[in-house]
């Protein structure tokens, strides 16, 4: 991946102006806590190269968080920002930080559950409806990654809660309902 | 091709989260496109400028919408090797790898999409399960191509394809419908989207993609 090299006071401040750069698209999250800012370096003293990565392929917010990082970044007296997308490794939901789970549940979206299975996929997408782990599933059967464990309501907090959509207002989320206050969230879906 | 034709469902879908769900399919199957339009060109050039002879994709994604039952049918052919074959990408080192681990994440998600509206459409009512079965018998004879070896990519296809029927064959079991008995590959297949040869559909859809690229040049918004 990336060689150790120092990172520069300078360095480390300006990645903290990056990462405090909102989500175009979930306003409550900065890019830290959604994980997709990477690195900053310094390419001489007002010249500063940005890496961070898209959250999904296709994700049309990426121009917008590049812009806004270019913008900050300029008004803390940088001449020259590029900011590069990088693929690998590839972003997971596990790069979200506890803070930004905390935010998106504030915001009533379910944030995702940890991934438990290493390595690229395959996820184990199954049962619609979740409330305590499902015994078949919590078992392990060959092949299979454990139970994730029930989604629960951001707005209640019941674990009784079912899909209505595997895809909501943009790919990162899902469509869940509360099958106890009968409230509809989104779900912030595990990749 | 095939984000584009998932892209002419919007306003057309049976239900509203049906209309999304192959909307965000589209644009995540764009984000890997342009992805991959990069590594050979220029995307712009490559995708609105390219005569319709010099497009090797594979001609079941181009083939039309149809009903819901043969969408849902080419997503299950299709997501299923794409998901397959990114995941052995993933593991290797070439210059695919990075994409192909990103992508094997999100193709997961369209994979039982396909997997759930397959089971849901076959087994539910009379009408659902004959379109259901009359969409997989249709699209059969695009499904062989995908095993074809492509110039510059390394995979193990036999091995692909292998886990491909295994893989549909159980959904379309567990969806109480049979694999289709028809030839996938030979005279009475397709197969030659690889060589720059199409259907007769795929002629109308390039022009409706490239036109306003073509009418309007380097037009931005």
């Amino acid at each position: 991946m990336v060689t150790a090299t120092t990172t520069t006071p300078l360095e480390s401040e300006l990645l903290r102006l990056a990462g405090s750069v909102p989500d175009p698209e979930l306003p409550v999250l900065t890019l830290h806590e959604l994980g997709v800012v990477r690195s900053v370096r310094l390419r001489g003293t007002d010249a500063v190269e940005v890496e961070m990565t898209p959250t999904y392929t296709g994700c049309p917010a990426i121009e917008a968080m590049s812009l806004d990082i270019e913008r900050v970044l300029r008004e803390h007296g940088m001449r020259e920002v590029t900011v590069r997308t990088v693929l690998s490794p590839a972003w997971s939901t596990d790069d979200i930080t506890d803070e930004g789970r905390r935010k998106l549940r504030e915001f009533g979206i379910a944030p995702p559950r940890a991934r438990t299975a290493s390595g690229p996929v395959p996820l184990e997408l199954g049962a619609t409806r979740t409330l305590a782990a499902n015994p078949e599933r919590a078992a392990g059967p060959t092949g299979h990654a454990p139970d994730p464990g029930p989604v629960p309501c951001p707005h209640c907090g019941s674990p009784d809660t079912e899909l209505l959509s595997r895809f909501s207002s943009t790919a990162c989320k899902a469509l869940r309902r509360c099958l106890a206050c009968r409230e509809p969230f989104d779900h912030f879906k595990e990749v | 091709m095939l984000s584009h034709r998932l892209g002419e469902w919007a306003g057309h879908a049976p239900v509203l989260e049906e209309e999304v769900a192959l909307a965000n399919i589209a644009l995540d199957l764009l984000g890997q496109a342009r992805i991959l339009l990069s590594m050979a060109g220029d995307e712009d050039e490559l995708a609105y400028l390219r005569e319709e002879r010099a497009f090797t994709n594979l001609q079941l994604v181009e083939q039309p919408n149809g009903d819901f039952a043969h969408t849902i049918a080419r997503q299950l052919y299709f997501s299923t090797y794409q998901h397959l074959l990114y995941a052995e990408l993933a593991q290797g080192d070439s210059a695919f790898a990075p994409l192909a681990a990103k992508a094997v994440k999100e193709v997961a998600y369209h994979r039982d999409h396909a997997e759930q509206w397959t089971l849901r459409l076959g087994d539910g009512t009379e009408v659902s399960h004959e379109r259901m079965r009359r969409a997989c018998e249709a699209l059969w004879r695009f499904t062989g191509e995908m095993f074809q070896p492509v110039e510059g990519l390394d995979a193990d296809r036999a091995g692909l394809e292998a886990a491909w029927l295994d893989s549909v064959g159980d959904v379309l079991r567990r969806a109480t419908l049979t694999l289709p008995e028809g030839p996938r590959s030979g005279a009475w297949t397709a197969g030659a989207g690889r060589q720059g040869l199409h259907t007769e559909p795929f002629g109308r859809m390039l022009a409706e993609m490239q036109h306003l690229h073509r009418s309007h040049p380097g037009a931005s918004w």
